[in-house]
């Protein structure tokens, strides 16, 4: 009877870790599915660059008040793990509060700290949730907003309160405990936060203060494993992606475009241009021009898709979409994940190289947004995790244009005029100079 | 056409039979090469190179589009096969620096040519002319026309965000005496006049309004006499907005080139 509750507690902990397991293996075999691509270089820059955009969350100051708010929590849920790691040892090792007598007064610091976060967090979320749903700021009532991930935000804001609750009734519990002698309750000294709470929990007996302590406890944790494995459906999976997703960023100027290799060769071999042979013999194996589908998108854009926290910035900014057209840079991630969960899924059941005869264009994204877009960066710009949605839009054009020579006839006109008279506008190249002598 | 002053403009083919190399070469752009309106930028622009004896030369009926238009519509092979060629043509002539006046062949020619083998060292007007004044070659006596006159400079994203150019263009605009005004949306989150990525070659899609016509209200709000712009293709949309909202006997768009040479006298 003894060992009980750290047998229980180990079995939680190994079902929550071999599910979580499961799922990272899964997210990162769906990441792979995208295409190659080398971001292995210039290491110092690519850690500059998580350091100051995932670590310091330097785009997030565009807008003082969500910075600051979402800083809190944060710096909570950062530090506030510190405290799971004891829940987890106390927990194996069937101890209360290992760490007190270690660090004696340090620990009531500590502690202090903690609930302080616990509060902040506590009081972000709730202006969180009066924002998104009494507040309703426009960025999170877009109609790519359906009920699925407003509900997902929701859901994050009201589990965070809670566990912030759980940790604090825990304390407050203790303190009592502590104060009455009770076995077991180390002393941690006063805790300013939950000390709040004492006089609602001041009056109860020794017995039902130990089952809330206790329930809190197992509440928390539990909570806290719950809720590890369902970020990993959620857009709240930026906690975890940020860092890679900063790390592996374009380094390059917003204004460039990926150069197609293959379509290189194709025009060397036309210009009869061919330097060495070996270009002209060996087109390495040619998929689709452009991208139809997310495998054929690179694998950083499917890590993308997975790092957005469908917060709209970019939506909010993007010209388009200011002007009513169908276009949201925020959907277009949006449904990169979705489609790379539901390709994911369909191999894991159909086996491998399973057709599921549905694609990204056309079954979630339509050429009406596409068009739409100016490519002015905006919402490159604006994204405070180095989300690329321009280089999807693009590289969909490209299927749209090379494969289906299916862009707007306006735009074939224009690819005509630079075929035919080398300007975009249909005027005769004997022209072009006459600017000199009119 | 005003004045009808016929341009000195030298022409890389005549030079080289002369066997001469000019330093810059002078990428025209189509736009500064068929549109009447932005025809004046790159007169201005020629204006200024020959005043101030810069050793340049324009390709002329040589040059050709760079594929920008294209690219971003999504014809990468089309985009290839103009800067391909192109780039023969320059490497051909030998060319090092090239300055444009048109921010979408700067970033084509900058950041996307060297992918296909064309490496040169390619300058926007704006901070061609930022340097110019820097290094004391253009100077304003007692300011110029345009002292003093309440100027709003619009971002354009091929130089902005696309590539980090935002104060250049707005020295240049100081150092023309000019009492620059800021629209709402400006530098890293300036609002795009909606004819980038091939947008200025179709209809827009279908929308509550057109990009241009939200651009071109923030410009108004500042209650500036003059739009500067940098961007053939902004200058078009905001000319456009401007007349739409019947307010161009009031508020004109300028390009800074034109700014810096009537102040100039040029
Ligand atoms: S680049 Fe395209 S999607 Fe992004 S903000 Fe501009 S118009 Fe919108
Ligand atoms: S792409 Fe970036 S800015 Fe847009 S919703 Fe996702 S996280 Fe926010």
């Amino acid at each position: 009877m003894a060992y009980l509750q750290q047998i229980i507690f180990l079995l939680i902990l190994g079902t929550a870790g071999y599910f979580l397991w499961k799922r990272i293996i899964l997210i990162r075999n769906n990441i792979r599915l995208g295409k190659n691509l080398d971001r292995t270089d210039n290491h110092s820059e690519r850690f500059k660059s998580m350091l100051l955009v995932a670590f310091g969350q330097r785009k997030m100051f565009k807008n003082i008040i969500p910075a600051i708010l979402h800083l809190f929590v944060y710096v909570g849920f950062v530090v506030i793990n510190f405290e799971v790691l004891e829940f987890i040892i106390d927990g194996l090792a069937g101890t209360h509060r290992i760490f007190a007598p270690y660090l004696g007064g340090f620990y009531n610091v500590l502690m202090n700290i903690f609930e302080f976060l616990a509060v902040s967090v506590l009081a972000a979320c709730a202006v969180f949730l009066f924002r998104r749903n009494v507040l309703r700021v426009k960025r999170f009532t877009q109609p790519e907003m359906t009920s699925w991930p407003l509900l997902d935000a929701n859901l994050i804001l009201i589990t965070e309160i809670v566990l912030m609750l759980a940790i604090l009734s825990m304390n407050a519990a203790d303190q009592v405990l502590q104060t009455r002698g009770v076995t077991g309750y180390v002393f941690t000294g006063q805790l300013v936060f939950s000390g709040f709470l004492v006089p609602g929990f001041d009056g109860l007996p020794a017995g039902w203060l130990v089952f809330i302590e206790r329930f809190a406890w197992w509440f928390h944790i539990i909570g806290i494993l719950g809720f590890a494995i369902y970020v990993t459906w959620s857009k709240h999976l930026h906690i975890f992606m940020a860092f890679p997703n900063t790390w592996y960023s374009d380094l390059t100027p917003m204004g460039k475009m990926e150069n197609m290799d293959s379509v290189t060769n194709e025009v060397k071999i036309m210009l009869g241009l061919t330097t060495d042979g070996a270009a002209a013999q060996a087109p390495e194996e040619i998929g689709r021009f452009g991208a139809k589908d997310i495998n054929d998108l690179t694998w950083k854009n499917l890590m993308d898709a997975y790092t957005c926290t469908e917060c709209g910035r970019c939506t909010a900014e993007c010209p388009a979409n200011q002007t009513g057209k169908k276009l949201s840079p925020r959907k277009i991630m949006m449904d990169v994940r979705d489609r790379t969960e539901e390709v994911g899924n369909s191999l894991v059941k159909n086996g491998k190289g399973f057709d599921d005869g549905k694609s990204l264009l056309g079954d979630y994204i339509i050429k009406e947004e596409l068009n739409a877009c100016t490519s002015c960066n905006a919402c490159v710009e604006a994204c405070p995790v180095l989300i690329n949605p321009l280089q999807i839009i693009l590289e969909m054009r490209r299927y749209i244009a090379m494969e289906e020579s299916g862009s707007p006839a306006q735009w074939n006109i224009m690819f005509q005029n630079i075929e035919t008279s080398f300007s975009p506008w249909k005027f005769a190249p004997a022209d072009r100079f006459n600017w000199a002598k009119e | 056409m005003d004045e009808a002053q016929k341009l000195n403009v030298p022409v890389m083919a005549e030079l080289a039979a002369k066997n001469e190399s000019p330093e810059i070469l002078f990428w025209v752009g189509c736009a500064g090469s068929y549109d009447d309106r932005y025809k004046k930028v790159t007169r201005a622009f020629i204006k200024i190179l020959n005043k101030l004896n810069i050793s340049y030369a324009v390709l002329g009926t040589e040059e050709t589009c760079t594929g920008d238009p294209a690219r971003r519509a999504g014809n990468e092979f089309l985009y290839q096969m103009q800067a391909t060629a192109n780039i023969q043509v320059l490497d051909g002539y030998k060319i090092k620096k090239i300055v444009t006046t048109c921010p979408h062949c700067f970033n084509t020619l900058k950041n996307e040519y060297p992918d296909l083998g064309g490496n040169y060292e390619v300058t926007h007007h704006s901070v061609f002319l930022q340097q110019l004044i820097d290094e004391g070659k253009i100077k304003v006596k007692d300011g110029g026309s345009f002292k003093g006159k309440k100027i709003t400079y619009h971002d354009s994203c091929f130089l902005g965000r696309a590539n980090d150019i935002y104060e250049a263009p707005r020295k240049v605009l100081e150092e023309m005496d000019a009492h620059l005004v800021e629209m709402k949306n400006c530098r890293s989150q300036g609002l795009c006049c909606g004819a980038g990525g091939a947008q200025m070659f179709k209809e827009a899609e279908p929308g509550a309004k057109e990009v241009f016509e939200k651009r071109t209200s923030e410009a108004l709000a500042t209650g500036a006499s003059v739009v500067a712009s940098a961007c053939p293709f902004c200058m078009t949309m905001l000319s456009d907005g401007i007349k739409n909202e019947e307010k161009e006997s009031e508020v004109e768009v300028r390009d800074i080139v034109e700014i810096v040479a009537e102040s100039l006298n040029l």
